[in-house]
C-alpha cells in the first residue's frame, strides 16, 4: 500500500495550461496572449543585446571563482539591485538600512520575505497575521504565503470592472477597516493581472493610512522599466514610501527586464529602521536562505551585477528595457486604434492607460471563450491578455476577434 | 540594551516597544523588527570567520564544502568549462521559463543516473524526477512533500531520523517545513572510528512506525563512513518491516569510489526492493558547478497510478518555493549525461579527483605512522569521498584550530581535498601534536 495513496490531483495552474492548449493548437492564425514574457515583433523571445555581451566577458572571465556563492548572494549584485530600486541618491541607502537578500527570482524574493515575516513580525511566529492582496492578483501570491505559514490571506479591494479602473475608494476602506499590522502586498508598477496603477496621489493617500495604522508594506516589483521604459518612474511608489519612514520589503524580480527568465534573478530588498536592525533582520534571513536553496545559482546575478555596475553597460541596459517597453507601447497604442476604427462596441482607453505587460481587456468569460475556440486567440478566463503576444502581424487579426466578441457574444 | 532605551524614550508607552508603536502625529519611532533576534552564526561560518581573520602563515582550512585541487582552487572540470562556452555561444538556446518541474532532459538523465537505466520502476513508470537548487532544495522539497502529503489521513508531522552526525543543516531544513520531530540514530562510532551497524538497528527498531529515515547512499557527509551491502540489507529488512520510509542522500554520485553504480547502488537496491523513496542528488560537486545549484528530487513510488498526482502536489510547493529552477547548470549535466563520448571524458576527470582524494587519505595515514602517531589510522582510507573524520575528539580540534591554526569541523572531520603536497607535513605534524600534547 503506497503512502501517497491518498493524495489528490492538483488542479492544474491555469497560464500554463492554456499554453499547453495553445501549442497544441494547429490553427494558422493563432494567437498566444496568456504567459507573461517579453516577445519581439516576429514572437519570438529577446536576449538583451546586453546581456550578450556581459555574458560573453563572464565566460571570457578566468578570475570568476567557481565556489558556492555566499549565503545571502552575490554582494555586488544585491548593493546593486537595492539601488536600482530605491535609487542613486537614496538616503536610506546611505544611512546604511538597506540590505539585499539575492533570491531565485521574484517568487524566490517573496517567499524570503514571507517566510521572514512570519517568523518575526508582529509577535514571534504569528501566522494569524492578515495578509492582503490585491483583488484580483498574481494567483501565486497566495501560495507563497500560505506555504510560509500565514493561515489568513483576504483581497483587498483593487480592481472596479464597472469603471475599468482603480477601485479606490475600496481600496481605501479596507486599509482602514485591516486589523493593525496586517501585511498588505503591493504592486510596484504595472500591475498584474489589471495593469491598472494608482496615481501618485492616489498612492499617497494609500501610504497615508497605512502610516497611519501600521500596516506592514510588502513591494512586489517585477517590471521596474519595463512598464513605462523609465527606473525612476516604475520605482516612484516604492521610493516614495520609503521617504516617508516605512519599513518595508520590497520584492524584485529582473526576469522581465533582463529577459533573464530561467536564470532565476531576483532580491529582497530591506529597509529598515536603522542599521542595528538591518544586521538582525539579515542574519535572520540567512538562516531562511540556508534551508530553503541555501546557496544562490550565480551565472544571472553575475551578470546583472555586472550589468548594474557598470555605467556604459547600465546606460545600453536601459536602452534594451526602453526598446521593450516601446513596443509595448506601440502595441496598446494600436489596438486601441483598431478597435476604434472597427467600431468596437464599448470604451477602449483602458488599454492605453493601462501600463506594463498586461492588459485588463473587459471582455467576459464566454466572450473569452469564443476567442479560444472560435478565434484560435488565447487569453486567461480574466479577460487578461499579455501586449507582448500581439505584433503588427496579428494584431489586425487580434482586434477582429475582439470585435466579434463583443459583437457576437454577451 | 538597545530595547530599554527606546521605551524608555517615549513614556507615553503604556505597552511597551513591539511592533511599530505610533506617536499622535503618525510615524514610527520604533522598528517593527525590535523583536527580531540575532540569529546564532552558521558554525560553518564562525569557524570561516576565525580562519579568515587569523594571521598565520601556515593557516589551513580543512571544513569547506567545495572540492579542491592541487593548488587549493574549487576544482573546475575541463570538460563542463568547455560545454559552459558551447552552451553559452548556442544561438538555438532561448531565454524562456522553463518548467517548474527543471529542464525536462535533465530530470530524466538524473533520475536515470541514479536509478540506473534497467531499474524496473523506471520502466513501469513509477518514478518522477524534479530538478531542485542543489541538495538543499531537494531536502527541501523532499521534506515539504512529507509534511504535507506523508500519510495525509494521520497529518503526520515526523518524527524523521538523522545519522549521528550528519550536515548541520539538515535537521534545520526539516524544521523550516513544518517538521519539529527530529531525532537521531546512532552512527559514528567514535572508540571504533566506523559506522556500528548493532546500534544504528537498534535505533531504527525504536523508531515508531511511519517514521521517515535520513540515509547516505555514498560518501557520508561529515564522516566519509558508508555502510557495506550487507549493512544495507539489514537496514532495508527493518525498515520494510517496521514501515519506516528511506529519504536517501546521493550527494556526489560518481566522486565517492569512482563508479557510478557502486556510489548509486543503495538507492538502486531499495528501488528494486520494491520500495516507496525520496532521493535527493546533488551535481555541484561531482560536476564543479557550486555556483549553479543543480539538484534532483528522485521518488519512487509503489504504483504509476499515484504518479500523476504527486508529481502534480510536488510541482505546487516548488512554485511556491523558487517557482522554477535556473537552467544554466542542468544543461551542462544533461549534455554530458545524455553523450556518450562526454560521459566517458567526464568520468576520466572524476576519477581523477577521486584518486588523488584517495591519495591523500593514504599519504596522511603513511605520515602519521611514520611519525609515530598514536593509534590505529585505518579508517582513513576505508573512508570514501569528499570526507573524512578523524576521531580526533573536541579538545584535540581545539588545539589544532588555536595553536596549529588548522581548521577542522568541531566534529574532528574534514575535507580532504584542501590537503596537499604544500600542507600535508604540517598538518600531519598537527595532527600527532593533538594526539601526543598534553592538553
Amino acid at each position: 500500500m503506497s503512502i501517497f495513496s491518498e493524495v489528490p490531483q492538483a488542479p492544474p495552474v491555469a497560464v500554463f495550461k492554456l499554453t499547453a492548449d495553445f501549442r497544441e493548437d494547429s490553427h494558422p492564425q493563432k494567437v498566444n496572449l496568456g504567459v507573461g514574457a517579453y516577445r519581439t515583433d516576429d514572437s519570438q523571445p529577446w536576449v538583451l543585446p546586453v546581456v550578450k555581451k556581459v555574458e560573453r566577458l563572464i565566460v571570457e572571465d578566468s578570475s570568476l571563482n567557481h565556489e558556492y556563492l555566499p549565503i545571502l548572494g552575490l554582494p555586488e549584485f544585491r548593493s546593486a539591485a537595492s539601488k536600482v530600486a530605491l535609487g542613486e541618491d537614496s538616503a536610506a541607502i546611505k544611512d546604511n538600512r538597506v540590505g539585499g537578500v539575492q533570491a531565485l527570482g521574484g517568487t524566490g524574493a517573496l517567499r524570503i520575505g514571507a517566510e521572514f515575516l512570519r517568523r518575526w513580525y508582529n509577535g514571534v511566529n504569528n501566522t494569524a497575521t492578515p495578509v492582503y492582496v490585491s483583488a484580483p492578483t498574481w494567483e501565486n501570491h497566495n501560495a507563497v504565503f500560505a506555504d510560509a505559514g500565514f493561515k489568513d490571506i483576504r483581497p483587498y479591494h483593487y480592481w472596479d470592472a464597472a469603471k475599468r479602473g482603480l477601485d479606490l475608494s475600496g481600496f481605501l476602506d479596507d486599509l482602514e477597516k485591516a486589523p493593525e499590522h496586517s501585511i498588505f502586498v503591493l504592486h510596484a508598477c504595472a500591475h498584474n493581472p489589471t495593469g491598472t496603477d494608482p496615481s501618485q496621489d492616489e498612492w499617497k493617500k494609500i501610504a497615508e493610512i497605512m502610516k497611519r495604522r501600521n500596516l506592514f508594506v510588502f513591494f512586489d516589483s517585477a517590471y521596474q522599466g519595463f512598464a513605462s521604459g523609465s527606473l525612476e518612474k516604475d520605482a516612484w511608489a516604492i521610493r516614495f514610501f520609503v521617504s516617508e519612514g516605512f519599513e518595508l520589503l520590497v520584492a524584485q524580480s529582473f526576469s522581465k527586464n533582463f529577459g533573464l527568465y530561467n536564470e532565476r534573478v531576483g532580491n529582497l530588498t530591506v529597509v529598515a529602521r536603522d542599521n542595528e536592525n538591518l544586521t538582525r533582520i539579515l542574519s535572520q534571513m540567512e538562516k531562511i536562505v540556508r534551508t530553503t536553496w541555501s546557496n544562490p545559482p550565480s551565472q544571472g546575478a553575475r551578470i546583472v551585477g555586472k550589468t548594474l555596475n557598470c555605467p556604459e553597460l547600465f546606460a545600453e541596459w536601459k536602452d534594451n528595457v526602453k526598446t521593450m517597453a516601446d513596443r509595448v507601447l506601440l502595441m496598446r497604442d494600436q489596438l486601441k486604434a483598431k478597435l476604434q476604427a472597427l467600431g468596437t462596441p464599448g470604451t477602449w482607453d483602458h488599454i492605453t492607460q493601462q501600463i506594463g505587460m498586461f492588459s485588463f481587456t473587459g471582455l467576459n468569460p464566454k466572450q473569452v471563450e469564443f476567442m479560444i475556440k472560435e478565434k484560435h486567440v488565447y487569453l486567461m478566463a480574466s479577460g487578461r491578455i499579455n501586449m507582448c503576444g500581439l505584433t503588427t502581424k496579428n494584431i489586425d487579426y487580434v482586434a477582429q476577434s475582439i470585435h466579434e466578441a463583443v459583437t457576437k457574444v454577451q | 540594551m538597545c530595547r530599554i532605551w527606546f521605551r524608555m524614550s517615549q513614556p507615553s508607552d503604556s505597552t511597551g516597544a513591539k511592533g511599530g508603536e505610533q506617536s499622535a502625529e503618525g510615524g514610527s519611532h520604533v522598528s517593527v523588527f525590535l523583536n527580531t533576534h540575532t540569529a546564532a552564526l552558521n558554525p560553518e561560518t564562525k569557524l570561516f570567520s576565525a580562519f579568515t581573520a587569523d594571521t598565520h602563515t601556515s593557516k589551513v582550512y580543512l571544513a569547506g564544502r567545495e572540492c579542491l585541487n592541487e593548488e587549493g582552487q574549487t576544482f573546475v572540470l575541463p570538460l563542463v568549462g568547455k560545454l559552459k562556452k558551447q552552451i553559452s555561444a548556442d544561438p538555438t538556446l532561448c531565454p524562456e521559463y522553463p518548467s517548474s518541474l527543471g529542464l525536462a532532459e535533465f530530470t530524466k538523465r538524473a533520475t536515470e543516473f541514479a536509478l540506473g537505466k534497467n531499474s524496473l520502476a523506471l520502466m513501469e513508470n513509477r518514478v518522477f524526477g524534479i530538478q531542485t537548487i542543489g541538495c538543499t532544495g531537494a531536502v527541501r522539497l523532499g521534506a515539504e512533500l512529507l509534511k504535507h502529503w506523508y500519510n495525509t489521513r494521520a497529518a503526520w508531522c515526523g518524527p524523521v531520523y538523522l545519522s549521528s552526525p550528519c550536515d548541520d543543516s539538515l535537521a534545520s531544513i526539516f524544521e523550516a517545513a513544518g517538521i519539529q520531530d527530529i531525532h537521531y540514530y546512532f552512527y559514528w562510532d567514535a572508540k571504533q572510528r566506523d559506522v556500528c551497524v548493532e546500534k544504528l538497528l537498534a535505533d531504527l527498531e525504536q523508531a515508531p512506525e511511519q517514521s521517515v529515515v535520513v540515509l547516505s547512499a555514498s560518501a557520508h557527509c561529515p564522516t566519509g563512513a558508508d555502510l557495506s551491502e550487507q549493512h544495507w540489507a539489514l537496514i532495508i529488512q527493518l525498515m520494510m518491516r517496521r514501515r519506516l520510509f528511506p529519504f536517501i542522500l546521493l550527494p556526489v554520485q560518481g566522486l565517492c569510489c569512482g563508479d557510478l553504480q557502486r556510489d548509486a547502488w543503495p538507492v538502486q537496491h531499495c528501488a528494486s526492493q520494491g520500495m516507496e523513496l525520496l532521493c535527493a542528488q546533488s551535481f555541484s560537486h561531482c560536476f564543479g558547478l557550486y555556483g549553479d545549484g543543480v539538484g534532483n528530487l528522485l521518488c519512487v513510488l509503489k504504483q504509476s497510478s499515484l504518479l500523476s498526482a504527486v508529481q502534480s502536489q510536488a510541482d505546487r510547493l516548488v512554485r511556491a518555493l523558487w517557482a522554477r529552477p535556473s537552467v544554466g547548470g542542468a544543461r551542462v549535466v544533461a549534455t554530458v549525461l545524455s553523450n556518450p563520448a562526454y560521459l566517458t571524458k567526464w568520468q576520466e576527470e572524476v576519477k581523477h579527483i577521486v584518486e588523488r582524494c584517495m591519495l591523500i587519505r593514504e599519504r596522511l595515514r603513511e605520515r602519521l605512522r611514520l611519525l609515530g602517531s598514536p593509534g590505529c589510522w585505518d579508517h582513513l582510507i576505508k573512508q570514501r569521498g569528499l570526507y573524512c573524520c578523524t576521531g580526533l575528539n573536541g579538545q584535540q580540534v581545539e588545539f589544532l584550530s588555536k595553536r596549529r591554526h588548522v581548521y577542522l569541523l568541531p566534529n574532528g572531520c574534514l575535507n580532504v581535498s584542501a590537503i596537499n603536497s604544500s600542507n600535508l607535513d604540517y598538518i600531519a605534524e598537527s595532527i600527532h601534536l593533538a594526539l601526543t600534547s598534553a592538553l
